[in-house]
């Protein structure tokens, strides 16, 4: 593995702000090519145009914006001085080597493909396995990657989520900055996971972007992750940042996204995939982190026999609020979605999850499931499961179901009566929980790393 | 009751409980010693299983008066009553529960191999290092042999969509692996077909032995068949009232309560007094 040398961008005189004069430091700063600076400009003049979102729309009526400032933030001109990134937690399940499955069987975690570290919205390390690269795969930061192979990332490149959706995905992709791209070429398929991490000091600010592209008939997996930023209370942080995923035919990808930030940190996220004929995307979030979330996250099926797994973790704690939007739109006939969400929630955290599956006139024969199952493990915790059937087909099977429940004291006791302490007991509960989801999710780092993040976080059952 | 020195006993003085403010158990006297199996029978609902919950520690079960202690061969006494229910299973108590709690996604070999961590090491705590696991599935292989199960069993979900005849032989596989001092097995029998009841019967026998002291909670005979009681209570109304061989069980599962009614009305009226009690409460 190689590591291309460390760039630092500063961004002289940066303003405080997301204002014009930011984002002409910024393009000078950081060249893209002219049609990528040109995107920005026209999100800049969305942004312009637009307001913070409020509560009277559908997607952010349960998203409680009242304490967020938005003129507070600004890109930062460079890391704040003596600042490392924290580590990750994929980061450390990957580096702490074989993982192991319920019942013994060690699960080998092969060593990495490629990672790429930013900090406050700088790279600090780039490294792609030259194998990989001699292959073709082209992977890193978008500062390095779009000058050179720009050309091929053009129509995707902003263009699978919408800039001018909202307020945030409008700041986004006029400010997008030290973004990771993947770009697989057609069969290429590759055994090594990629590895993303963005991180934030203690009032950081990231807007990085994710692209991935695999081309028909490749193979990849990329882990993506966020952490750092301040705890709640102190200086906290922002992310307003977006996925974009293509999945082109009878590709495969495995794609993580962890937000893990500090419970100081506003997270906003647009995440979108398009799954062309016979594609596979399994794709799983883990949310553990943030003051407050709000993430869209959609998957449009687009080609004949497409199909998407789509698993949520969530642990929520304190006073954290977390929203998820997510959409699974059918757009071709025969393709398969199939979304799971799980939240536990502790101390007086809220969860919010309304999912819809649309099912376009074209798409017969969907096969569309949504559930979202939450337990409860304080009183004052609360969860709001809204799924959503909309359906213009006529020969489909859309299923959707939600749960929520309590840790059951006859468990606790049960568990105890054998032994178990009783904190050891509610972990193991509430690990059986998730356990249906850990199931799905084929990469066991992935596994180990949240079902480890989550033990550590339960308390006492209130 | 006569009891060898020198051996561990199970000793239950005057106990009361309380379930939702009301009292169940109303003064249960009990000695059990190590070796020893004690048959406990009684009409449903007389407090049998109330007994069992109380002496393992449920939260919902109030003790308002009486000690249970472990007393040592030696004499040092224990008092359970002030330990938590963990604390009480690593001092060498067991129950096999009437109805055992499922806990989906946790598989019962991990379940166990947990338990059996901490029983055998009392002093572990959270996050300590498990019993090894190849040491811990070469002996849970053998026990599930013994016990005529498949090994696959124990990767499924703790009595997770169990049938009520797999969740009693799920128990009883629990209680081979982690040997207690003392069990207590309430109606570890019902659910199983005539042939797992005889293998269950077998098997108890087996794992007890010299080491442990029983007491078989049941409203049938088969258990009892290599489980000879040296002792057998009788329950109604919250109390033991009258105790005695092998031979008072062969009465009770030939005759039924009616006797045991007649002789002691004072429990016979609180047995009908608690279900006045119970039917006024859900009127409400
Ligand atoms: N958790 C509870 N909540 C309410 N009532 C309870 C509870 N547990 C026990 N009781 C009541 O206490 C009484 C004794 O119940 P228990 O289960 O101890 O009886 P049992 O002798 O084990 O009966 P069976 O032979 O049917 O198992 C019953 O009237 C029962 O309804
Ligand atoms: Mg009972």
């Amino acid at each position: 593995m190689t590591t291309a040398a460390t760039t630092t961008l500063a961004v002289p005189g940066a303003a405080a702000t997301f204002d014009a004069g930011a984002l002409e430091h910024l393009i000078g700063a950081a060249p893209l090519p002219d049609w990528a600076t040109q995107r920005r400009r026209e999100a800049f003049a969305a942004l312009a145009g637009s307001g913070l979102p409020d509560r009277r729309s559908e997607n952010w009526m349960r998203t409680d914006l009242r304490l967020f400032r938005r003129e507070a933030w600004g890109l930062r001109p460079r890391p704040a001085a003596g600042a490392v990134a924290p580590a990750g937690l994929l980061a450390a399940a990957i580096a702490g080597g074989a993982g192991t499955d319920a019942d013994g069987t060690a699960a080998a975690t092969g060593p990495l493909g490629g990672r790429l570290v930013t900090l406050d919205g700088h790279p600090l390390q780039e490294e792609l396995d030259p194998e990989l690269a001699r292959r073709g795969v082209r992977f890193g930061s978008a500062e390095s990657l779009l000058p050179e192979i720009g050309h091929l990332l053009r129509d995707h490149w902003c263009t699978v989520i919408d800039p001018a959706a909202d307020h945030f995905a409008a700041l986004h992709a006029a400010f997008h900055r030290a973004s990771a791209v993947l770009h697989v070429p057609r069969g290429v398929t590759i055994a090594e996971p990629l590895h993303v991490l963005a991180a934030i000091g203690d009032g950081g600010v990231d807007t990085s972007h994710v692209l991935v592209v695999l081309d028909d008939g490749a193979e990849a997996t990329l882990l993506t992750e966020t952490a750092g930023g301040g705890a709640a209370g102190s200086a906290g942080g922002f992310h307003c940042g977006a996925t974009e995923i293509v999945v082109g035919r009878g590709a495969f990808l495995r794609m993580v996204n962890l937000q893990n930030w500090n419970t100081g940190v506003w997270h906003f996220a647009r995440q979108r995939a398009l799954v062309h004929e016979n594609g596979r995307l399994q794709w799983t979030l883990g949310a553990l982190g943030s003051r407050l979330s709000h993430v869209a996250q959609d998957v449009a099926l687009v080609g004949r026999n497409a199909s998407a797994q789509v698993n949520g973790v969530m642990f929520t704690e304190g006073r954290q609020q977390l929203v998820y939007n997510t959409l699974q739109h059918h757009q071709a006939p025969a393709c398969r979605s199939d979304l799971l969400y799980k939240g536990a929630l502790q101390d007086r955290s809220r969860l919010v999850w309304r999912g819809m599956i649309k099912v376009d006139k074209a798409a017969q024969k969907t096969d569309g499931y949504q559930r979202n199952d939450n337990l409860m493990l304080s009183a004052q915790a609360r969860a709001d499961s809204i799924p959503g059937l909309e359906i213009e087909a006529d020969d489909v099977r859309c299923t959707h179901g939600a749960t929520s429940g309590r840790v059951d004291t006859d468990q606790i006791f049960y568990a105890q009566a054998r032994g178990l302490s009783a904190d050891e007991a509610a972990r193991l509960v509430v690990a059986g929980f998730f356990q249906q989801v850990f199931d799905r999710i084929t990469i066991p780092p992935v596994r180990d790393a949240l079902a480890r993040a989550i033990g550590s976080r339960i308390r006492r059952l209130s | 009751m006569a009891v060898e020195t020198g051996t561990d006993r199970l000793v239950v003085r005057g106990l009361h409980v309380a379930v939702e403010g009301l009292e169940i158990l109303k003064g249960v006297d009990l000695e059990i010693g190590r070796g020893e199996v004690h048959a406990l029978m009684g009409p449903n609902g007389s407090g049998k299983s109330t007994l069992g919950y109380a002496i393992m520690g449920h939260p919902g079960y109030e003790v308002t008066a009486g000690t249970v202690e472990l007393v040592d061969g030696d004499g040092r006494r224990h008092d359970l009553l002030a330990m938590e229910p963990d604390q009480r299973a690593r001092a060498g108590v067991f129950l096999a529960f009437q109805r055992p709690m499922a806990i989906p996604g946790v598989r019962l070999a991990d379940f166990l191999r947990h338990a059996v961590t901490n029983v055998r090491n009392p002093q572990r705590r959270e996050g300590e290092e498990l019993m090894a696991m190849r040491e811990f599935r070469g002996e849970l292989k053998a026990k599930m042999a013994e016990l005529s199960m498949d090994p696959d069993f124990a990767r499924r979900y703790v009595n997770d969509g169990f049938s009520g005849g797999e969740m009693k032989r799920a128990e009883i596989l629990q209680l081979a692996m982690l040997r207690p001092r003392f069990a207590i097995l309430d109606e570890t029998d019902s659910g199983l077909d005539a042939d797992a009841v005889r293998l269950a019967s077998e098997s108890i026998a087996r794992i007890g032995g010299a080491e442990m002291g029983i007491l078989i909670i049941t409203h049938h005979e088969q258990l009892l068949e290599h489980n000879t009681p040296l002792r057998t209570h009788v329950m109604l109304g919250g109390r033991i009232v009258e105790s005695g061989g092998a031979e008072l069980a062969a009465e009770l599962h030939k005759r039924g309560y009616e006797r045991i009614r007649a002789s002691y009305p004072e429990a016979a009226a609180a047995e009908r007094d608690l279900g006045d009690r119970q039917a006024a409460a859900a009127a409400v």
